[in-house]
Parts: structure tokens; C-alpha cells; sequence
């Protein structure tokens, strides 16, 4: 961290006057000297403030040269050791950028008993994993992992750094930004390298997904944006792939960890619709909440989960869990069926990758027969039920 | 701290009512022609958390958001579901502001509004659909964040006892103020505006903060502050649609169980 721009020379008295000019609260006094600390924006408050010219602030040089920011870094997620599967999305992705770039790949780890996890990374294409493992590190906390996700990036120093956008990802990302002051896209769906300028072209949903924005950052490294889930192909294990395991040391007297976790509760039901291979879907054709044992019974048949449309969880027909679209999860099934489901773009969004869509409707106009590989025109409550028997039927037969 | 009660700041946004927005494609900007602008849906669960607090613990509910003028009436609206008063961080220097810059200019104007105990913000803005104002803002302050909060316990010995949502599970965290967290949609359904509360929000003084008040370089700020440049908007391609079949529900049930065969699934 010898190169923050505002430094502090040995003139410095300790009087304190910086800290009243200081908007952000950064800096403290220790053994009678100021300390900057990581939250400072580099405004330049303090500078004409030290009666004793102690406070100095380099000047960025324009235009910045990013040459030394080399290589593709995927955060990998994990829960009690076990990978995320996002990461190995983000390592498919990144190899494709590498190769694209003439860059490395690397992972960068947090938590513990990580051993496996980190030969798992480079079995899926990283060329250089980090290992943080250490038992404070147990749980995730913004602050703890935030603060070594940093200092790993500042240390490898890649062009790129690439976080699934999970329910942790999204509150991470965003800090690690902050600290390494540098932009950020969120939940991005597509990633390119424009063959131009090299830089990484960030393409995402807003306004519901009814428009896509190509962002990049250019002033500033990395370039970071959060990758939505089950959107990317997963790297597949090489057990030939070779890449190097750094343990790296973790001091708990200087990590900065301010929320306790007190307990974790894991979800009641695990509905699991994003991992699963069938997905069958019901949505406002249902007419009623009733309407969902029939989803159910099809899903069951087909060893598949039960997915709902939007409206439907609004209603309370079913839970939130079970929400496929974008403001629930995204699914990529084999099969997608959606049953009574009109199929606006939000709910796109959720499982448009599906490899298989089959839509029953009655309106053959609706946005999802679009989408659909096959659409059937009728109603379901006729069509499902035959479609069950027919299932079961050939099931008896062998 | 508690015995003045909380000093609670909720960060909105205005947005426009729909998303079903489209966009010249000549000029690649939104045609915001015609379309309200309201609350973020979310933030209004954020404000319902305030008010609840306020309620529970007693002290002062500041709204505040970044935006032009024309959002001094989404202040007026959290006015009169129950905010005490309305702040209106507004000057063109702040324009094009990504989240980088946006955390940063409220994070400044937050400070120049006196001291808090929590912060709180919506999910993320239905039109951005990031949720990273939040967390970035936290860094800005040197404050911890939360998001996903979706049940406040307690506030007690300057401290905070809450549960969030994650992925897989829910989470119970104690945390120190001041604090910042994110509220998700099961916090509580946020209340209608009152008729008092209408009342109070005609006659609200929306307090202005500009960049003078700010004193930032404007370098910092707006479109010239940000990292990310936006180079490109489209709409999302339309996907080609297969094979459609009609008839009887046999004949359809027949149908899609030879698609079921093709695929593998059966």
C-alpha cells in the first residue's frame, strides 16, 4: 500500500487540524502522527490545511498507463469449502477472455478448509489461485472478505476482476470497488473484449430488461463487473490443467471485521430450481393458487422443480424461492415448461438459456411463444393432465 | 445517542413509473417524454423501515435524494408517508453520475446534513437495477453495510441485532452504528400517504444542497467523476420462436411428449 497518492511526511506534529478539514473521517492520529486510512478519496482537503506542509498528494499523471494490469481474476465464491458453481461460469468466461487477451487467469479464494477447492479451481482453468484460508474466515462478512479480496487484487494486479452476481457477490463487489476506486457493472449478461481498444465490454439488463447497456471502464483497474448466475458455460475439469497454489498468510489482528453473524438459518425448503434440469413453470393461467399442485405432480413426473412467474409469488400462490425472471432467479434447464405463463421480458430474462422451451398457452400471441421451442395452444388444465398420463404410461412400459 | 432518539437518513430515488421504456435510436436516449416519475418502489420499503424505527425508538426520518429538480416531488412523497423533512442533493455537475460517483456525492451530502445512526437504502432502483449505491456509500462513510436486511430486532447500546436474506439461507447479524443497510421487500409493507402527511408535505421546505455547499472538485463528480462509460443501449434481441401446434388436448399432449423424447427428458 506504498503507493496511496496522499502521503505524510515526518514534518507532521500530530495537531489534528487535518482531521476537522478531512470530509470522510479518514484520517486518525497514532504516535502523534496522521494516518490515512483506506477510506480516503484523495480529495484533497487536508493538503492546504497542515500548517507544517506535512500532508503531500501526488498528482495522477494523465493519461495513466495501465500496461502493468495484467490477467483475468474470478472471485470464487464458496460456502464450507465447497466451490460455487458461478466461479467455474466465471472461469469459463475468463479462459475465453485470456485467450483473447494473451492474459493469465486467476482465483482468488476466502474462507476455510479450502484445500480442495483451490485444486479444484485449477482443474477448471486458473492459472494461479490465492488461498485465503483461515478459521476467522468461516462465514462471509463484507468486511473481513472485502478487505483481503482487495489486497489480493491490488497484489496480482489484473485488468480484469470478475465476482458472480449472487446475493453475496452483489454487497461484495460493490465494496471492493469503493476501496480500489474503480468502476463497477453489475449483474452483467454478456462479456466481450472490444478487439479495438482491448477493453472489457460489459453488457447488462436495466429497466426490467426491456433495454441492454454496453458499459466499460476506462480510467481506472480493474475493470470489474459482477456476472450473473447460470448465464456463462462452466469451465470443465482438466485433471492435466497445471496452475500454481499460493497460501497466502492471514493476520486476524489486521483484518477489520465490525458485523457479527450470530446465526444462519439455511432455507426450509431447498426448491433448488437453479440447479435443476427441468424446470416446470406455472404462472397467472393458473387462474388459482390450487393450480400449483398440478405444476407440481407434472414436475414430479419429469423429476423436475416447480418455477412460477412473477405474478403468481406476488399473489401468494406460492413462495418467493420458486420465482424464475428478474427479480428471481435465472434457470437453465434442459427443459423449460411454462404453463399459463404470458412470458413478459422480465420473466425472459430468468430462462431464456433453457435449452429446451415448451410453452402451453391459450393465446398463441403471448411474448413467450416467441421464445418457445414449441408451443402448445390450449388449456392446460387439459393438456397437463394427459401429458402426465402419457409420461406415466410410457414409464410403465419401460 | 438514544436518548434524543435515532438519526435516520433513507436515500430514494425517482424513477420513472414503468420500465416499458424505449429509446431513440437515433440519439440512444431514453424517451422519458410522458412517463411519471415516482418513488423506486423499493426505496418505499426503506422509508416504511424508517418510520418503523422512528416509531420503536423515537427520533428523526431525513429523506434525501440526488436528481434533479423535477425529484423534489418524490421527497414531497416521503414526506407524506412520514419523513420529517426532504433534502434535495441537485446541481448539474452531479449529472451522468455512475455508482461510483453517485455513492460519492451522496456519501459528501450526508455528512453536510449532520450526524446519523443508520442509513437506509432500497434493494437497488428498478430502472439501474445495480444495488450497488449502497455498499459503495458504506465505503465512502468508513461504515459497515447490510443488505438484504429484511427484519429489524433491535437497537440497543449503540448497536444493531437484525436478520437478511441470503441465497441460501437467512442470516442474524449484530452490527455497530452508525450503520448502512439495504432492505429487502419483506421488512414490511410500505404505509399510504396521510392525509396530514399530504398537508406536511405541501408545506415541507425541501432543504437544496448543491456542490457549492459541497465544495468538490467537479472533476469528481457527475459523468466526468465516473469510472464506467456507458457506450451502447439496444433493445434485447427478440429470440426466434419454433413450432406451433393447435388441436385437441391429445393431439397437444402428443406433441410436446415427442418434444420430451427429442430432448432426452423422458
Amino acid at each position: 500500500m506504498s503507493d496511496k497518492p496522499v502521503k505524510v511526511s515526518e514534518a507532521c506534529t500530530g495537531c489534528g487540524i487535518c482531521i476537522t478539514a478531512c470530509p470522510f473521517g479518514s484520517i486518525t492520529i497514532t504516535n502523534n502522527k496522521a494516518q490515512i486510512n483506506d477510506t480516503c478519496r484523495v480529495c484533497g482537503a487536508c493538503e492546504p490545511v497542515c500548517p507544517v506542509k506535512a500532508i503531500t498528494i501526488k498528482k495522477s499523471d494523465a493519461p495513466q498507463s495501465f500496461a502493468d494490469w495484467r490477467g483475468i481474476l474470478v472471485y470464487a465464491e464458496q460456502r464450507e469449502g465447497g466451490v460455487h458453481p458461478v466461479a467455474y461460469e466465471l472461469l469459463g468466461k475468463g479462459r475465453e477472455l485470456a485467450a483473447n487477451l494473451g492474459e493469465p487467469v486467476y482465483a482468488v479464494v476466502i474462507g476455510n478448509g479450502l484445500t480442495k477447492a483451490a485444486e479444484d479451481l485449477i482443474k477448471r482453468g486458473a492459472d494461479k489461485v490465492l488461498v485465503y484460508d483461515h478459521s476467522i474466515l468461516a462465514t462471509y462478512r463484507d468486511d473481513p472478505y472485502s478487505q483481503i479480496l482487495t489486497e489480493a487484487t491490488r497484489e496480482l494486479k489484473p485488468s480484469i476482476l470478475l465476482i458472480g452476481a449472487t446475493s453475496i457477490g452483489r454487497t461484495l463487489g460493490p465494496r471492493v470497488a469503493a476501496k480500489l476506486h474503480t468502476g463497477l457493472t453489475a449483474d452483467c449478461t454478456s462479456l466481450d473484449i472490444d478487439p479495438e481498444t482491448r477493453l472489457l465490454l460489459q453488457t447488462r439488463p436495466a429497466y426490467g430488461g426491456n433495454i441492454m447497456a454496453t458499459i466499460y471502464t476506462q480510467n481506472s483497474r480493474p475493470q470489474m463487473a459482477t456476472v450473473r448466475y447460470k448465464i456463462m458455460t462452466e469451465a470443465q475439469p482438466d485433471p492435466t490443467h497445471r496452475g500454481e497454489i499460493v497460501n497466502k498468510l492471514v493476520d486476524p489482528a489486521r483484518i477489520q471485521d465490525r458485523v457479527k453473524v450470530l446465526s444462519f438459518e439455511a432455507a426450509k425448503e431447498q426448491v433448488s430450481i437453479v440447479d435443476a434440469e427441468i424446470v416446470v413453470s406455472g404462472g397467472k393461467g393458473l387462474g388459482e393458487p390450487k393450480g400449483f399442485e398440478l405444476i407440481q405432480r407434472l414436475a414430479e413426473c419429469l423429476g423436475g422443480a416447480v418455477g412460477a412467474s412473477r405474478p403468481t409469488v406476488d399473489n401468494g400462490w406460492i413462495d418467493y424461492r420458486h420465482q424464475v425472471g428478474l427479480s428471481g432467479r435465472t434457470v437453465r434447464p434442459k427443459l423449460y415448461l411454462a404453463c399459463g405463463i404470458s412470458g413478459a421480458v422480465q420473466h425472459q430474462a430468468g430462462m431464456k438459456t433453457s435449452d429446451v422451451i415448451i410453452a402451453i398457452n391459450k393465446d398463441k400471441e403471448a411474448p413467450i411463444c416467441r421464445i418457445s421451442t414449441l408451443t402448445a395452444v390450449g388449456d392446460l388444465y387439459e393438456v397437463v393432465p394427459r401429458l402426465i398420463e402419457r409420461i406415466k404410461e410410457q414409464k410403465t412400459r419401460g | 445517542m438514544l436518548s434524543v432518539g435515532l438519526n435516520i437518513v433513507i436515500c430514494i430515488k425517482q424513477v420513472p413509473e414503468t420500465t416499458e421504456v424505449e429509446f431513440d435510436k437515433e440519439t440512444g436516449r431514453l424517451k422519458r417524454e410522458g412517463v411519471a416519475a415516482v418513488i423506486n418502489p423499493f426505496d418505499e420499503y426503506a422509508i416504511e423501515t424508517g418510520l418503523r424505527l422512528r416509531e420503536k425508538f423515537g427520533g428523526k426520518v431525513k429523506a434525501l435524494s440526488m436528481g434533479p429538480p423535477m425529484a423534489e416531488q418524490a421527497l414531497r412523497d416521503a414526506i407524506a408517508m412520514g419523513c420529517d423533512e426532504g433534502i434535495l442533493v441537485s446541481d448539474r455537475v452531479f449529472g451522468g453520475a455512475d455508482t461510483w460517483a453517485t455513492s460519492l456525492t451522496i456519501a459528501k451530502a450526508i455528512q453536510l446534513t449532520g450526524p446519523h445512526d443508520i442509513i437506509i437504502c432500497g434493494l437497488k432502483t428498478t430502472d439501474g437495477d445495480t444495488g450497488q449505491t449502497g455498499p459503495e456509500m458504506a465505503e465512502h462513510l468508513g461504515e459497515p453495510c447490510i443488505s438484504y436486511v429484511s427484519q429489524i430486532f433491535d437497537v440497543k447500546d449503540g448497536k444493531v441485532t437484525l436478520k437478511r436474506n441470503l441465497d441460501d439461507g437467512v442470516e442474524t447479524l449484530e452490527a455497530p452504528l452508525p450503520l448502512i443497510i439495504t432492505v429487502s421487500k419483506d421488512i414490511g409493507q410500505p404505509r399510504l400517504a396521510t392525509l396530514r402527511g399530504r398537508l406536511a408535505a405541501k408545506k415541507a421546505a425541501i432543504k437544496h444542497i448543491t456542490n457549492k455547499e459541497m465544495g468538490m472538485n467537479p472533476k469528481e463528480l457527475g459523468l466526468e467523476g465516473s469510472y464506467t462509460r456507458v457506450t451502447k443501449i439496444f433493445t434485447p434481441e427478440p429470440h426466434a420462436g419454433g413450432e406451433v401446434v393447435e388441436g385437441t388436448a391429445d393431439m397437444l399432449a402428443d406433441a410436446i411428449y415427442r418434444k420430451l423424447k427429442e430432448a432426452k427428458v423422458v
